[in-house]
């Protein structure tokens, strides 16, 4: 991988190569992702005033924070080598199962913020129950990650329309008054789930850089065998990054449920795939080995501000939004890509 | 808990009925009711009625059995038709089809065999092949809303609009709600999918709000919809400057009409009731000699604070 790399920076052209050897540290690999969101930002601030307002910036990076917080700890799960279709599933069931345990409190606890912290906690330890769960299919049971959670993406989709009856759970209206701040209210006029959203990545980025859990989390993704040899602990670091995602998803829908108050068995579709399509555009390596958590953070923010620049500008027919999400997408990973080709 | 003893109810039920046979006097008749899953609002609310107009029936009529089958795709929706007649020989079948291209020639396989076919709210491609066709009013939808757009708007005053998940179902509404703004000097700022879910259409709302400073209405097109909307609004703390109209009906949103809210003045109605409407007949036609064949058209009703009480269903879930 790193050699790769290297190869790549020599055989560049233009003022990079010309430079006396910066090596690796400024190459488009590293670039693309930044350079793509760079690109979407002046294009979005050429088309509407409104684009680098407050409001529009707090809103994209709010509604970002959901996809973020998970798309970190899927950096994770891909970068040693296994992959989380369910977390979508996950957080509707999350959040299904918050809401029913807030409902139940009021009576006990009455309508507190001790009601609301209970609650939070129950998120998070579903979510965490939920990731353990996955990790001992995967890491102890040795089934395809592909699979366990494929079949768990299915089992909580249908657990939430079940829980739901077929409709929407809907947290007791004065509850959710006064959780209602977390997603919209924070502290200097910067909402929570960015703060929320921020801690995770730069916590995310120091353990995938700095901490051993990061190296061994490369060391398994890039050769199982080795890393078992080098005294990786393979299945209990394996465990903890899909534990480590159910709990990212607690945190999630903790950040989730203010908003609206709802959940049913349409919330959270299709995230499993916007949070992959984050990781790997932010340039973590698909079939693991090599992470990047700052990447998954760009590429969440791509992929909000794909859709917010498409809703301001109007410019083209609405049923092309897919296609024009998908070209961005596509362009993304080609542009830091294009030099792996050649190896 | 609940859904799932009446699916077993519902299954032993008829399995009693069919076994009893011989004893009873009367003739039997067994109905295939197909539906889709319940994986959102509307169809959780279709779910939801197609067994309380089961659990009726059954009181009323016990020489009437139900077979109840609820599909989460169109190919699945298929292997259950055909398991109904080859395991439980239906008289009658109540389809509310998944898609209509996958479903019409094993819906059509199962006219052929001399089985009474009721099509739901999806037409099929190929026509005649039912006997009785039920279902809302998707031009009328779109027009009433228009309709109460333009007696309450200005000339010149505009509207945003969101749109459901883009089908033919989604352009009749659109385009019979543009028809009847029409002339009326509306002007619609923008349109986009807001795919009838809450999260998708709170951050197009979000968008709306900080693309546009004067906006006077939306219309939300959905009731579910109509909560991300009303949401956004009020996040942007624009709560006073425009009122939203939904669609659908939803409990929630009727509550709120009928508690007078000013920022939801009315609503249009396109119920999941409909599949009631359809296995009541059927049943009807099967027991009597009353004719049930047609199409029936259950029209879109404007849900005013006047009359909003005869459209609110707490038990529902939807």
């Amino acid at each position: 991988m790193t050699a790769a790399q290297t190869d790549a920076a020599q055989t560049d052209t233009g003022p990079t190569a010309a430079a006396p050897r910066p090596r690796r540290r400024i190459n488009l690999h590293v670039l693309g992702p930044i350079l793509a969101l760079a690109a979407l930002i002046a294009l979005g601030a050429f088309l509407n005033d409104n684009f680098l307002s407050a409001g529009n910036v707090q809103n994209v990076l709010a509604r970002s924070a959901f996809i973020g917080i998970i798309a970190v700890g899927m950096t994770f799960v891909i970068t040693a080598g296994g992959i989380d279709l369910s977390v979508g599933s996950m957080a509707a069931f999350t959040a299904g199962i918050t809401i029913l345990a807030m409902n139940a409190m009021i009576e006990p606890l009455g309508v507190s913020v001790f009601t609301i912290v209970l609650g939070m906690l129950v998120a998070l330890l579903t979510g965490l129950a939920a990731g353990m769960v996955n990790g001992a299919l995967i890491a102890r049971v040795r089934i395809e990650p592909f699979i366990v959670t494929l079949g768990a993406m299915g089992v909580y989709r249908s657990l939430t329309t079940w829980l739901a009856d077929g409709g929407t759970l809907s947290l007791n209206f004065e509850l959710r008054s006064l959780y209602r701040p977390v997603y919209y209210d924070g502290p200097f006029g910067i909402s929570w789930p960015i703060l929320v959203f921020a801690l995770v990545a730069i916590l995310g980025e120091l353990a995938m850089r700095s901490a051993p859990f990061g190296r061994h989390c490369a060391a398994i993704g890039a050769n199982e065998q080795v890393a078992r040899y080098s005294a990786v602990r393979v299945d209990r670091v394996r465990m903890a990054t899909y534990a480590l995602l159910g709990l990212l998803v607690g945190v999630a829908t903790i950040m989730y449920v203010p908003r609206l108050g709802s959940a049913s068995g349409s919330t959270g579709v299709l995230w499993e795939l916007e949070a992959i399509a984050a990781v790997i555009i932010g340039g973590t390596v698909l079939k693991g080995g090599f992470g990047r958590v700052w990447g998954a953070v760009v590429g969440v923010l791509i992929l909000s501000l794909i859709d917010n620049i498409l809703n301001l500008a109007s410019i083209v027919s609405p049923y092309l939004n897919g296609a024009i999400q998908g070209v961005i997408v596509i362009l993304a990973v080609v542009l830091q890509r294009e030099r792996k080709a050649e190896d | 808990m609940n859904r799932r003893d009446i699916f077993k109810g519902a299954a032993l039920a008829a399995t009693l009925t069919l076994g009893a046979a011989p004893a009873l006097a009367q003739e039997e008749y067994t109905i295939g009711v197909a539906i889709p899953s319940a994986t959102h609002g509307f169809m959780g609310g279709l779910n939801f009625h197609a067994r309380e107009a089961i659990a009726r029936l059954e009181e009323t009529y016990p020489q009437l059995s139900f077979v109840l089958a609820t599909s989460g795709d169109a190919g699945k929706m298929v292997n259950d038709i055909e398991d109904m007649v080859a395991t439980r020989g239906i008289d009658a079948l109540v389809v509310l089809p998944f898609e209509s291209e996958p479903l019409t020639s094993p819906v059509q396989a199962v006219k052929e065999q001399g089985i009474w076919v009721t099509v739901v709210d999806r037409g099929l491609s190929v026509p005649g092949i039912e006997d009785l066709y039920v279902a809302g009013d998707n031009t009328g939808f779109g027009r009433v809303a228009g309709e109460y757009f333009a007696e309450n708007l200005e000339s010149g005053d505009n509207v945003v609009v969101l749109r459901g998940i883009p089908t033919t179902l989604d352009n009749e509404r659109v385009d019979a709600f543009t028809a009847a703004i029409d002339g009326s000097g509306i002007n619609v700022l923008d349109m986009q999918h807001g795919n009838w879910n809450r999260d998708d259409a709170f951050n197009v709302m979000q968008d709306f709000l900080s693309k546009y400073e004067d906006i006077d209405a939306v219309w939300a097109a959905d009731d579910d919809m109509a909560i991300g909307v009303l949401e956004a609004i009020s996040q942007a703390g624009r709560d006073g400057e425009m009122w939203v109209v939904g669609g659908a009906g939803m409990k929630e949103i009727v509550k709120r009409i009928m508690d007078g809210d000013p920022m939801l003045p009315v609503n249009v109605t396109y119920p999941p009731a409909q599949i009631a409407t359809a296995i009541e007949l059927t049943a009807l036609g099967l027991v009597s000699a009353t004719p049930v064949s047609g199409r029936f058209i259950i029209g879109s009703q404007r849900i005013t604070p006047e009359n909003a009480e005869q459209f609110y269903f707490p038990d529902s879930p939807f």
